[in-house]
């Protein structure tokens, strides 16, 4: 994986121009067989290219995300460019407006060579439910490479981006970064605006840089966190760009046995050495206990789904999206409009989501678990009273093969260690800290407070010098300069 | 009506005088080329999210202080779900379980309190038009601001609901909250309808929408009491359902498919925080309230002297009474300004359109001048009458008219004189009147009023005239 800073030098000391670069992307978009990409945007790419190299010429230096190659999850408005979360319901979507992230982030001068592939409406967390079939892990293509992120993770491991914007709303950045040997990043909820991201489940959605090493995730989140007076859950960040000082001197970790428990021997050992590496520079390891971590996945999808199906009703072919052909009645052809739209996983959590919001249930599922999430966010930040950071594995195995069919339960199992985080809202990174007995990558997650993303990225920074960027993806695929 | 009590409820949707909508910053308005007033928030485009318009929130709040509501000073957007095609989202986004305003009441002229129960904001949906057997839907609409206003079931009668009706147009328009024309849908109607037998429990309720006029209103509640009183007289059970008013027919009828009780799935809204009003706020609000109609009826009642008629007619445009009170400031009598507004100006601007906006060419100066020349004497109200009718019909100003003609009231030797001229000249009159023909004095009053060129009072020269006539 290039970094940013590698692509900068060569375009400003005229290695290459912006735009060879930008078309040595495009065309490794197009070779690709990852499946990482839906849609290829190579006007854009090319006219942003051009204003880079016109600034070069005119002796100008550039900003931090300046013509740098990004791929964009295909759930976030790209105003003109197809949108279409992977589904057959919005196969033909052109948004009329941009994310407000995407907006910033095109303003910043970066270059987007596509728009990622994903799990339906970022319902999955394999990359298997998308309508464009799945996409596959760089570093072993028989393996998948996460979901819901997975061509934003897929083509920065393999090459085919430098960086990407994803979203995250149980795990779906930190899971693919994990799987294919990328860094990402979940911000606190309300770090960047959510207006533009299709939403799925509105209080756990957050937009999520995945990227080459640290550095570049935290360049890429301050690209992003600019204030949007048009989300009303929106605060911003404070730049965490200039906190990544790279010391863990006195910092405590802390680990909690509930998330280390029937890890597969590859993925227990990575984290022990994990746990070695930020001691012997200079962190304080300390010992907490995390008790409702098992209630947090029924938690979180009793109400990520009843948000989901609260958000999905407004599809129903009558203003955009897929119209089914006319039956007798309005409600006939609504709801053959959306039985033809959404795939087996979205609607399955559009009636789970719709049960637990059921008169007569409501306060047994719905009501309970609103309750037990705060209970979870108060048990937390008591955590964090002992500990400035909690370190766990991202996901309690690595990459699955392609095909591996599981009962949907078992899948959602992946997201054990992922979901405490958007569950109560705060910062999480995932970085690579190892490989399993067949090469793929492990994943380390370190979890902090609500808007210490930057404490998050500086620990995980210092991890990242202190082993050398050492379990960084390396592949032979995609552009080589 | 046979021991039957008719208990009434209302429910009733008031669209807010806000600039731009509720969620969003595209303009309200009544009207325009359909789908031009909207956007991606109010279409509900995939990753769109609402902000919420604050002034939606000083105008739901003062409706609440005007109907002497409890503000609550936290209080949170839910979303409510169903399916149809005018809800773009598919929800509602609504309050449910904490709304802006509760426990308030309102006083109807007759002195009858009506319990509110409470008041909250939300959004409305688009529209339905049905054309050439297609249904086309209009989202200019949506996403426009409203307050609903519902009342405890406190009626006991269609009289009581209009006069509610009247006092809720009145006063919302009155402090700027609502232009509440029902015509334009400003103004919506809900009514739910129940019988009992006095001190028993309430009887099982109807609930009759789509109600787009006063009218409408009283004949939707006569027709629906007659039926349940048919039901129940004749020993059956009123079934709890949703009717629609035919107002061709003038019965209420079965709206089908809405009989089922909707599971709306209520849940408190993701995308908007709480609403969190500070006390003093709520407090400057207030005491910047414009004066509520009832109020200023009762007080030019009171101070000026008014008829409580005259008084109610003039409170119903604030444009209206704001040039009434800058007209009788200074002025001894205001009813005789009042009395010109009502009368000839009332006349001339004779539509709701022309005093909501009041613009006549005569200035509130102008009217207080003659007002004081009537009031002084100096000219009689007859003359002063024509004078303003005339400055109304053709701009021209008091100062011109007074200097183009002698419009003074008459002296007393001038006036006899006038008088007793008329007598000598009109004869024929006279005798009639002697023999006993009683309506041969409007020909010599006729004839003193054109001898004096307007400028006699007309009461006056019969009543001189008869006495003239008597020695």
């Amino acid at each position: 994986m290039y970094t940013i800073r590698e692509i900068q030098d060569r375009i400003m000391t005229k290695q290459i121009s912006c735009t060879e670069l930008t078309k040595l992307y495009l065309d490794a978009a197009a070779a690709d067989t990852l499946n990482a990409y839906i849609t290829s945007t190579p006007e854009h790419a090319l006219a942003a290219a051009g204003a880079v190299d016109r600034k070069i010429a005119a002796g100008e230096s550039l900003r931090p995300l300046e013509g740098v190659p990004v791929c964009v999850k295909d759930n976030i408005s790209t105003a003109g460019i197809l949108t279409t979360c992977a589904s057959r319901m919005l196969e033909d979507y052109v948004p009329f407006y941009d994310a407000h992230a995407w907006t910033l982030l095109k303003g910043q001068g970066a270059v987007l060579i596509g728009k990622g592939n994903m799990d339906e409406f970022a319902m999955g967390s394999t990359g298997e439910t998308s309508l464009f079939g799945s996409t596959a892990n760089p570093v072993d293509p028989r393996y998948v490479a996460g979901g819901s992120s997975s061509g934003c993770a897929a083509a920065v491991a393999g090459n085919l981006a430098v960086c990407a914007l994803g979203s995250d709303t149980g795990g779906s950045v930190r899971l693919p970064a994990a799987y294919c040997g990328a860094v990402g990043f979940k911000p606190t909820y309300g770090a960047v605006s959510r207006r533009g991201l299709v939403a799925f489940a509105s209080s756990f959605d957050q937009i999520g840089p995945i990227g080459g090493c640290v550095e570049d995730v935290a360049a890429l989140l301050d690209a992003i966190t600019g204030k949007d007076p048009e989300d009303m859950t929106h605060r911003g960040l404070t730049p965490v760009r200039p906190q990544l000082t790279g010391s863990v001197k006195g910092l405590r970790i802390g680990l909690a046995g509930e998330f280390f428990e029937e890890l597969p021997a590859s993925v227990a050992a990575a984290l022990t050495e994990t746990v070695s590496v930020l001691e012997n520079a200079g962190a304080e390891i300390v010992n907490v206990r995390f008790p409702l971590l098992q209630t947090c996945l029924p938690l979180y999808y009793i109400l990520s789904s009843a948000e989901a199906s609260s958000n999905l009703g407004r599809y129903d072919g009558i203003r955009y999206g897929h119209r089914a052909p006319e039956g007798d009645t309005l409600h006939e052809t609504i709801c053959r409009s959306r039985s033809e739209g959404f795939g087996a996983e979205v609607k399955r959590r559009i009636l789970l989501g719709t049960y637990v919001l059921r008169a007569g249930y409501k306060d047994d599922y719905y009501g309970k678990a609103q309750k037990l999430r705060l209970t979870v966010r108060a048990e937390l930040e008591k955590l964090f009273e002992s500990c400035d950071l909690l370190l766990t594995p991202t996901v309690p195995h690595t990459a699955r093969q392609k095909g591996e069919s599981l009962e949907p339960v078992q899948t959602y199992r992946s997201d054990l260690c992922t979901v405490p985080a958007n569950i109560a809202g705060v910062p999480a990174v995932s970085v690579p800290c190892g490989r399993d007995e067949n090469g793929l990558p492990i994943g380390l997650q370190l979890m902090g407070r609500a808007f210490r993303d930057g404490l998050v990225l500086n620990a995980a920074y210092a991890y990242e010098l202190a082993t050398a960027g050492a379990y960084l993806a390396k592949t032979d695929r995609g552009v080589r300069l | 009506m046979s021991g039957w009590e008719t208990v009434i409820g209302l429910e009733t949707h008031v669209e807010l005088l806000t600039k731009t909508k509720i969620f969003c910053s595209c303009s309200t308005g009544f009207g325009g080329e359909p789908n031009t007033r909207c956007c991606p928030v109010c279409t509900g485009q995939p990753g769109s999210l609402p902000v919420l318009n604050e002034k939606a929130v000083e105008l739901a709040v003062r409706a609440g202080l005007a109907l002497n509501c409890r503000i609550n000073l936290v209080s949170a957007m839910d979303r409510k779900h169903y399916v149809y095609p005018d809800l773009p989202k598919a929800y509602q986004i609504t309050q449910f379980d904490v709304p802006l305003c509760e426990a308030g009441f309102a006083d109807l002229p007759s002195g009858k309190r009506i319990g509110i129960t409470r008041i909250h904001i939300e959004e409305d949906a688009g529209k339905l038009v049905r054309e050439n057997g297609k249904i086309y839907i209009d989202y200019n609409r949506g996403g426009v601001p409203l307050i609903e206003i519902v009342t405890e079931p406190d009626f006991r009668s269609a009289q009581e609901v209009t006069e509610y009706l009247e006092l809720l147009r009145l006063t919302m328009r009155g402090i700027g909250v609502s232009d509440c024309k029902m015509q334009e849908g400003s103004l919506r109607c809900d009514v739910n309808v129940s019988l009992r037998k006095p001190g028993e429990p309430f009887g099982t309720r109807t609930e009759i929408k789509n109600l787009n006029s006063f009218t409408a209103v009283v004949a939707a509640i006569e027709s629906e009491v007659r039926r349940q009183k048919a039901i129940l007289d004749s020993g059956g059970r009123i079934i709890q359902q949703t009717r629609h008013f035919d107002a061709a027919r003038g019965e209420t009828a079965d709206m089908r498919g809405k009989e089922d009780a909707e599971d709306y799935r209520f849940f408190p809204e993701p995308d908007l925080p709480e609403i969190v009003l500070s006390p003093i706020w709520v407090e400057q609000l207030r005491k910047t309230m414009p004066e509520l109609p009832a109020a200023k009826k009762d007080r030019y009642v009171q101070m000026l002297r008014l008829a409580p008629d005259d008084a109610a007619q003039l409170v119903k445009f604030n444009a209206v009474a704001d040039y009434f009170e800058q007209a009788c400031r200074g002025l001894k009598d205001p009813r005789i300004a009042a009395g010109f507004i009502l009368t000839q100006m009332f006349a001339i601007l004779s539509t709701e359109a022309q005093r909501e906006n009041w613009l006549p060419s005569v200035t509130a100066g102008e009217l207080r001048e003659l007002s004081l020349l009537v009031e002084r004497g100096s000219i009689n109200r007859n003359v002063a009458k024509t004078l303003l009718t005339r400055m109304l019909e053709t701009k021209a100003h008091l100062k011109d008219l007074l200097s183009r003609q002698d419009v003074s009231a008459l002296d007393e030797q001038q006036f006899r004189q006038i008088c007793r001229q008329a007598l000598t000249e009109n004869e024929r009159a006279v005798a009639d009147y002697k023999r006993g023909k009683d309506k041969a004095i409007k020909a010599l009053v006729g004839a003193v009023m054109r001898a004096s060129a307007g400028r006699a009072d007309p009461i006056e020269a019969e009543r001189q005239l008869r006495r003239l006539l008597e020695e």
